[in-house]
């Protein structure tokens, strides 16, 4: 029986720009089980990067928690960390439950702050003794294939490669349950994209990890690790589906348009050719009336202009916020 | 052959007191027929943006010669009539839709200036005219666009404008230096489709200069891989991704993600 790890009820969050609202993440909702990477894809501006940080309570301003909640397991109970504030999730939860490898780690080291400082500062935050956790983060760098002396050197000497797995070394440290990635690899060339995935799962294999939500628009990348899907489309969950259903069948229009169009070093894919979703994913701060993707649909119908799909599930273990498929139950 | 390349090489130096000689670009040949789709393939730091950059005459070669048309770009162009020429028949689409427009003029101006460099003898309103169907032509609304400032227009857009330019001057060669990596994906596929018209109404050459394997097997009839400012392998698309013959490329291949498969050597 698979267990949710971190649930995900009814989410909205926004970013309050004066008077009007980004609505970023729009009545969201979903599970991370545990043992499962979980591969969360849309295009730019769809909201896939606030959603890492609503998951973790990372909320600062101008971004809002409008409505719902998030509850992470702990021991038997789920704790609603949407009720804590960030500074008290970010103490009981940050590096020990959850950690995250955020989109610029390029950047998230400062050039000039030698990588064992940053080793020495979790120790302190976290009051474990430094000599310990020194200790441990040697072992980690050689697992992550770096060699220990990195860890007496400044973050500009490090390739871009070489950086990325320091942070994954030092997010994971604490052994976190669950681990969130968001476009990780999207600034690496494919051969260190390749070693980092070979990193991550490693990661999962041996249980340092228990769940990894892997944040990203390629989803040949996805197609790799991922075990479910949830494709966001303008602030909203439009399909949540295993991926190797979603790939035999797309149920949501946006999804079979966003695997139409990745191109990838295939034979297949010449011979299905590339297709193009027309026009342009909307503006968040007004965005379309009824089912947010019906200007770019094909199949729109009079009902996707007037009425929101809500997210139903279809088939064992497949949802999809369409009225293609959920006319008849709506 | 429209476009012959021999023998290119550039070698950067830099620094004051210690020269440091960096060669960017080694001995590279290669040729390019009318109406070819070619792509020259690799990764940051190969030497690709460098070989087209000289190939547009943007940059001198330390040594070599690139013949487009049978002239040398960088010998036989003298007169201006002759660069102004050049750049009718040679055009370039960029990878940063947002760097090539002023961010101070409407972002038609880069077709007043296409027409211009036409150099037909039309009046105002033909020219407006031409103008509107080019955008036509890319799937845009001239309504849409027309007036509209750089910032106005999204990523989209503003690369299919560079390719309704295209579609003034309807150069003999187009390179097209990653032409969809700031577009998403599910727009990219009309721009591909828009220069693979070019070619098929016109005869367009086109080069494109990417990093992305998937992109250069989907459009090309050749592909050419660099590796450390040398052309490592070149061959037909299926030849690269399948049966890759340089160790390089064996690696490019194997360690890009694929849709239709897994990889095996992943946990």
């Amino acid at each position: 029986m698979v267990e949710p790890l971190l649930k995900v009820e009814g989410v909205r969050a926004y970013y309050k720009l004066g008077r009007v609202f980004v609505r970023a993440v729009d009545g969201v909702s979903f599970e991370v089980n545990e043992g499962e990477v979980l591969g969360v894809v849309g295009e730019s501006g769809c909201g896939k990067s606030t959603l890492s940080n609503v998951l973790m309570m990372n909320l600062r301003k101008p971004l809002v928690l409008v409505e719902g909640r998030v509850l992470f397991k702990m021991g038997n109970g789920f704790l609603e960390i949407s009720s804590l504030g960030r500074e008290e999730v970010k103490k009981r939860l940050w590096g020990k439950e959850m950690a995250v490898i955020p989109q610029s780690a390029m950047n998230a080291l400062m050039p000039t702050i030698k990588v064992r400082k940053y080793v020495e500062h979790l120790a302190e935050s976290h009051n474990i003794p430094k000599e310990e956790i020194l200790e441990k983060i040697r072992i980690r760098f050689q697992e992550v294939g770096l060699d220990p002396v990195w860890l007496e050197r400044y973050p500009f000497e490090f390739s871009g490669g070489m950086r990325q797995r320091a942070v994954i070394a030092i997010a994971t440290l604490l052994n976190p349950q669950l681990l969130i990635a968001d476009e990780p690899t999207s600034a690496l060339d494919v051969v260190n994209q390749k070693i980092f995935l070979k990193v991550l799962m490693q990661m999962k294999k041996r249980g340092i990890v228990k769940s990894i939500v892997f944040i990203t628009h390629d989803i040949a990348t996805l197609r790799q690790m991922a075990d479910r899907m949830v494709v966001m489309y303008a602030g909203k969950v439009v399909e949540v589906s295993p991926l190797e259903e979603m790939l035999r069948k797309p149920l949501h229009p946006y999804t079979k348009g966003l695997l139409d169009s990745v191109l990838t070093p295939e034979p297949e894919v010449k011979d299905r050719g590339i297709t193009t979703i027309p026009g342009a994913p909307p503006n968040l701060i007004d965005p379309p009336t009824g089912c947010r993707f019906h200007p770019r649909c094909t199949y729109a119908m009079k009902v996707c202009r007037e009425k929101e799909p809500a997210l139903v599930e279809v088939e064992k273990g497949r949802k999809v916020a369409c009225f293609l498929f959920t006319e008849e139950i709506a | 052959m429209r476009l012959v390349v021999r023998n290119l090489s550039k070698t950067f130096s830099m620094g004051f007191f210690s020269r440091r000689h960096v060669e960017a670009v080694r001995d590279v040949s290669f040729e390019v027929k009318g109406g070819e789709i070619v792509s020259l393939v690799g990764e940051s730091g190969s030497g690709k943006t460098t070989t087209a950059k000289m190939i547009l005459r943007l940059l001198p070669p330390t040594r070599g010669e690139i013949l487009f048309e049978g002239k040398d770009v960088w010998r036989d162009l003298k007169e201006r009539e002759e660069l102004r020429e050049f750049r009718r028949k040679m055009h370039a689409v960029f990878q940063d839709p947002f760097a090539s427009y002023n961010p101070f003029y409407p972002v038609e101006r880069t077709l007043w200036q296409a027409i211009e460099l036409l150099g037909e003898d039309l009046s105002k309103q033909d020219k407006l005219n031409l103008i509107k169907e080019s955008l036509l032509r890319v799937g845009l609304d001239p309504k849409d666009v027309l007036g509209k400032y750089p910032h106005q227009l999204s990523g989209g857009q503003k690369q299919r404008i560079m390719i309704a330019r295209c579609w003034i001057l309807k150069p003999l060669f187009i390179v097209a230096d990653e032409p969809t990596s700031m577009i998403d994906a599910s727009s990219r596929g009309g721009i591909i489709k828009l220069l693979e018209e070019m070619r098929e109404e016109n005869g367009t050459s086109i080069m494109f200069i990417t990093h992305d394997l998937g992109l250069a097997y989907y459009v090309s009839d050749r592909i050419f891989v660099m590796k450390d400012g040398r052309i490592v392998e070149e061959g037909s698309p299926d030849e690269i991704v399948l049966s890759p013959k340089h160790e390089y490329t064996k690696t490019l291949v194997s360690s890009i993600p694929k849709l239709y498969k897994r990889m095996e050597d992943l946990v």
